[in-house]
């Protein structure tokens, strides 16, 4: 049998790899490209014939003022929450690796809101502020107090303390794994050298831990960026549609307004600033990385 | 007190700081869920008036449940989510670990290396950006939305790319071509060889891939609810969001949707618990 020829490595490659070729192509390459092609024309959802307009899409996306307010209120939320999820996750990180009674139960437990949907955490949430806080909040001053999702501050709070309590527990595992890559002995080696405790964190263990640090943010605003299924039942955009982040608003222009073009032109430019911002950070992380 | 008693004091104290650290923090987090289960067994009046008191005026009461799971058709919609989450990641796993295994062994091949470019570039493009061509192109053109089929094969065609990639790296790492080329000589056809001898030793991928994708599935709302316009075939997270728009004022009843929807997937973690963090780390350590 001939294993050079042309058609054997074709035949071999599709008996292995043509489905899942096959499925990736009509999912993710296809759509993508013909979203291109969409950007360009003024399809409205339902008509067979898709008119070419051009790069009208594209100037009625730079015109949209409440396209880029929800872009400013996305990168808002982001740098919070980002900041937030990797603070707490960090010092979980640390308090579940230090060698306390029950740490795998601690971390079984921290990930847990992890395993449900956005959907139903968002709703729990809504519940919790909307209802337990209220009656807290009561229960302190005595008289009435307001939801904070009733005011565009508080919604945004909302959102942020949402993400956090979510994320932070997968990060969490990432930085556990990252505080166990770091050898016993050479936190040791610095403490003879004469290094407090925290200076051995600081100049051995964090600078060793970059990796974990760099993959983590990524994630973080990734994620944080294309926030939606918790938007959408946490605040729905509510109070005045104050709380739309850019996903809500690509959703809602495309499918609620039904402009397609428009909408499939905004979502490239939020793809487009959120590749920029994790390619940035990733090549920022990695040039520093050092190696024991 | 001699310089080690002190030290060993001092251990002893920080011991104390962090365990009540943890201790707050874990109250923290289960917080919410220990709400939604004081709340479930009340009637919509107490949980109104006090949603902090443990039982309600009127006592405890179980008829949220009945009522819930009628008018979110729970079991229905369960077996739904059940069907697309088991075949979607069954068909990954299979579809992914193939692919990878062609384009591993094969890496001077050009399209091999093409895929391989394309998937992983592919990571970074975010559903949203994929979502209105999704529905032009399946729903306008080829009309075949509103199936359970075809979202099966959209969860596929959407992991497949971070799936690969994963078998990518545990082939390329932990089975030895050695393996491979001793079966051939023995008479294995490639077909043979790739589910006789490689697919048994990626076990631990497998269980990754699995944790992390069947997760996934289960939890997507915005494709399902693109995909799936009839109430027939919606899954658990597009049930939840169409029973708390119309019952929101219900609130006793949609605290049972709340408590039902996250119930199958906590009561799996109780029994996989070591399985899922271990797993869910290594994916995301990897990928």
């Amino acid at each position: 049998m001939k294993r050079n020829t042309f058609s054997y490595k074709v035949k071999q490659y599709l008996m292995f790899g043509g489905v899942g070729t096959f499925l990736f192509c009509a999912v993710v390459i296809v759509p993508f490209i013909y979203g291109i092609y969409l950007t360009f024309t003024s399809w409205d959802g339902v008509s067979r014939d898709k008119p070419l307009v051009g790069f009208a899409n594209y100037a009625a996306a730079f015109k949209d003022a409440d396209f880029w307010m929800a872009m400013g209120r996305t990168v808002i939320y982001s740098v919070f929450a980002v900041v937030f999820i990797n603070i707490l996750a960090f010092a979980m990180a640390y308090l579940v690796t230090s060698g306390v009674k029950g740490q795998n139960f601690f971390r079984a437990g921290f990930f847990v809101p992890n395993l449900i949907g956005g959907i139903v955490l968002g709703y729990i949430w809504k519940f919790v502020f909307n209802r337990a806080f209220v009656a807290i909040g009561n229960a302190i001053t005595g008289g009435t107090t307001t939801s904070l999702l009733a005011t565009p501050r508080g919604a945004m709070f909302c959102l942020i303390f949402a993400s956090v309590w979510q994320y932070a527990g997968y990060m969490m595992l990432i930085y556990v794994a990252g505080f166990m890559s770091v050898s016993d002995s050479l936190k040791e080696a610095a403490m003879i050298d004469g290094c407090t405790p925290a200076q051995a964190m600081r100049n051995v263990t964090i600078p060793l831990m970059r990796s974990s640090f760099v993959q983590c943010i990524f994630l973080s605003i990734t994620r944080c960026f294309v926030i939606y299924d918790v938007n959408l039942s946490l605040t729905k955009g509510e109070p005045f549609g104050e709380s739309v982040m850019a996903a809500m608003h690509v959703y809602n222009t495309a499918f609620t307004y039904k402009r397609y073009g428009q909408g499939q032109a905004e979502a490239l430019i939020l793809f487009i600033v959120c590749a920029i911002i994790g390619v940035t950070q990733e090549w920022i992380g990695k040039k520093g990385e050092v190696e024991a | 007190m001699t310089q080690n008693e002190k030290a060993a004091a001092a251990k002893k104290r920080n011991h104390a700081i962090m365990i009540t650290i943890l201790i707050i923090l874990f109250i923290l987090f289960i917080m919410p869920f220990i709400l939604v289960i004081i709340n479930v067994f009340k009637d919509k009046a107490d949980i109104v008036s006090n949603p902090l008191a443990l039982i309600g005026a009127h006592g405890f009461t179980l008829k949220n449940f009945p009522e819930a799971m009628r008018k979110m058709d729970f079991f229905n919609v369960f077996k739904n989510s059940l069907i697309i989450t088991v075949s979607a990641t069954f068909l990954t796993i299979l579809i992914s670990s193939m692919t990878s295994f062609v384009i591993v062994r094969n890496g001077k091949w050009k399209m091999c290396t093409a895929v391989f470019a394309l998937m992983v570039a592919s990571m970074v493009i975010p559903f949203q950006v994929l979502m209105v061509p999704l529905v032009s192109v399946y729903g306008g053109i080829f009309n075949i939305l509103n199936s359970r089929i075809t979202l099966i094969f959209m969860h596929v065609g959407f992991s497949v790319s971070m799936a690969t990639f994963m078998f990518h790296g545990a082939i390329h790492s932990t089975i030895p071509l050695e393996l491979e080329e001793a079966a051939l000589i023995d008479g294995c056809t490639r077909w043979q060889t790739f589910w006789k001898i490689v697919f048994p030793l990626l076990k631990p991928t497998i269980a990754t891939v699995t944790i992390i994708d069947a997760m996934a599935f289960w939890n997507d709302y915005l494709l399902p609810s693109l995909v799936l316009t009839r109430k027939e075939i919606y899954t658990i997270p597009i049930a939840t969001q169409q029973f708390y728009g119309t019952y929101s004022t219900d609130i006793g009843l949609v605290m049972a949707a709340l408590l039902l929807a996250m119930l199958p997937i906590l009561i799996l973690y109780l029994f996989l618990q070591k399985y899922i963090v271990a797993g869910v780390t290594s994916g995301a350590v990897k990928g």
